[in-house]
């Protein structure tokens, strides 16, 4: 089990190179909902304006 | 629309020498390849009016050449070493500070819109306004070159192929460029955008510009890399016209 | 040949109605394809002869890499795609590629570096592959730059698909001469692995490292497509449903 996390002497490079990649991947799942979440909401707004409107 | 007709082209010639603002309204008349002289005519006379403005960028290389050696080193041995990357950063920045010029003032008085509807080809006009830029910009750079080399050590046996890599070079700049200068028509204060746009595309030129002005430095013979700047320039020629007109069309829907 | 289905492909509604179906489909997959991957590469492969466990960070840096221009590509294909047909659709997938390629294209110069340090000794190394990455990365910037600074959403659309078309053109060529200055300057330094060719048990964990990322940028591409497509819907009835929903 030590052996794993110490990765033969390179563990200061291996692991944060996972975890930057990992970063990136999480931040891209929580860019895109987050960007159709706002798209959603601007849609149900200008709908609503048009509503309005007529 | 497009014939060529001898008589037409004297009297359009005269207009556009008297006023070359109306060369629009002249264009539809012309060939193709009177519509391109006629450009480019205008281009050049009009640049002659604002003879101040084909300075800046002339200066601006000056300035840079002038930095290096006031934040490296006075030591001409060592300048020699760094000149070639001097030399093509200052020029690529140069004529990068001089694209802006390139569409503005024919998008701000309506002239670029005068050319997409003429009938012409926009991408033949787009050659002779990109060839007008060189003549304005690139060949004075390239010409001015050589007297920064001096400034940096270079010896005079190596001026020429300096400014013969520099001539051509610029072509290819000059022609990158027009792609985003197009691209970024009307967008306030684009410059930062232009730069972020051209640069990445400039990077083959300056790799072998660089490399020719290195070899030309150190007396061998620099064939090899000034070939692959020519075929730049001419794979930018054939296709930069091209992407700049649909990118002018595309900024004036 | 049967074309209906690419003409579907035009109709934001049929899209988005598509990616709501389709995404389980890539998201799972792909996390089972990665979890795999992982197993196999940071516990079941042996260590390298040179490059000891160090080396097993290939299994996060290549796929970012490969995403960096896997995703270029498509972006500009897509571009291309809605420039010749002038499809709104094929612009909105445009859109949705610049974020994800440009964070991978960090990601892969982030891990590069990383395993350039203990390899080589410096984190930064002007070898062609870090440098063209670097490049990439500015070109996706300029992308995004450009969107960002055109008001008009079409405009938009229309104009950095130019840029992508201009920049997928460029990239082999910027390519080429990156690899050519470096090979003037130093000897090739090229990330080998010890051996000549990859043992299997390096090899799978790799590829399904490669395949899970992939099937993972399209479930992100479906995801985004979805909200790009609404924006670019003015007042289509369809919308009503799906915001309702």
């Amino acid at each position: 089990m030590r052996a794993f996390f110490d990765m033969g002497g390179y563990a200061a490079f291996v692991w944060p190179a996972y975890a930057v990649t990992f970063a990136v991947v999480l931040l891209n799942i929580f860019w895109a909902r987050r960007a159709l979440e706002r798209s959603r909401a601007e849609a149900r707004r200008r709908l609503q304006m048009q509503r309005e409107v007529s | 629309m497009n014939h060529s007709d001898g008589n037409i082209a004297q009297p359009l010639a005269a207009l556009v020498a008297a006023d070359p603002d109306r060369l629009s309204s002249v264009c539809q008349r012309a060939s193709a390849l009177e519509a391109v002289r006629l450009a480019l005519q205008r281009d050049l006379q009009l640049a002659f009016r604002k003879r101040g403005q084909l300075v800046q960028p002339l200066a601006f290389f000056a300035m840079v050449t002038l930095l290096f050696p006031l934040a490296i080193s006075p030591e001409l041995a060592r300048l020699r070493e760094l000149a070639p990357g001097v030399l093509w950063v200052g020029a690529l920045l140069g004529s990068l500070l001089a694209l802006e010029f390139l569409f503005r003032d024919d998008a701000h008085d309506g002239t670029l819109e005068q050319y997409a509807l003429s009938g012409q080809s926009l991408t033949a006009l787009m050659v002779a306004k990109t060839i007008a830029h060189w003549l304005l910009t690139g060949l004075p750079l390239a010409l001015m070159a050589p007297l920064a080399a001096v400034s940096l050590g270079v010896h005079t046996g190596a001026l020429p192929g300096i400014l013969f890599a520099v001539a051509v070079g610029s072509v290819a700049l000059s022609l990158i460029g027009s792609i985003g200068a197009a691209l970024t028509l009307g967008i306030k204060r684009s410059g930062a955008l232009l730069s972020l746009l051209t640069l990445p595309l400039s990077l083959p030129v300056l790799i072998f510009g660089a490399r020719a002005t290195q070899l030309a430095i150190h007396g061998a013979s620099f064939a090899a890399p000034l070939e692959l700047l020519g075929a730049l320039a001419v794979l930018g020629g054939t296709l930069a016209p091209l992407a700049a007109a649909a990118a002018v069309r595309i900024s004036l829907e | 040949m049967n074309w209906t289905w690419f003409h579907r492909l035009a109709s934001p509604p049929h899209v988005y109605a598509l990616a709501v179906r389709l995404t389980p489909w890539f998201a799972w997959p792909a996390a089972l394809c990665i979890a795999a991957g992982l197993w196999g590469g940071l516990v079941l492969a042996p260590p390298d002869y040179q490059q000891g466990d160090g080396f097993r960070i290939i299994y996060v840096h290549a796929p970012s890499a490969w995403m960096s221009l896997m995703v270029y590509v498509t972006m500009a294909g897509a571009a291309a795609v809605g420039l010749i047909w002038r499809m709104k659709v094929a612009h909105a997938v445009a859109a949705s590629c610049a974020p994800i390629g440009a964070s991978f294209t960090f990601a892969a110069l982030v891990t590069g570096a990383l395993w350039g340090q203990p390899m080589w000794g410096t984190y930064w190394e002007w070898d062609p592959r870090l440098t063209s990455e670097l490049v990439l990365l500015f070109l996706y910037l300029g992308y995004m730059g450009l969107r960002a600074g055109i008001e008009d959403p079409q405009r938009a659309d229309r104009a950095s698909a130019v840029l992508a078309v201009v920049g997928v053109v460029n990239v082999p060529i910027i390519h080429y001469s990156v690899t050519w200055w470096n090979s003037l300057h130093q000897a090739p330094s090229v990330m080998r692995l010890g051996k000549p060719a990859m043992p299997l048990a390096m090899l799978v964990p790799l590829l399904l490292m490669l395949l899970g990322f992939t099937l993972f940028f399209v479930a992100l591409l479906l995801t985004r497509v979805r909200g790009e497509v609404l924006a670019r819907e003015r007042t289509a009835s369809w919308i009503r449903e799906v915001v309702r929903a």
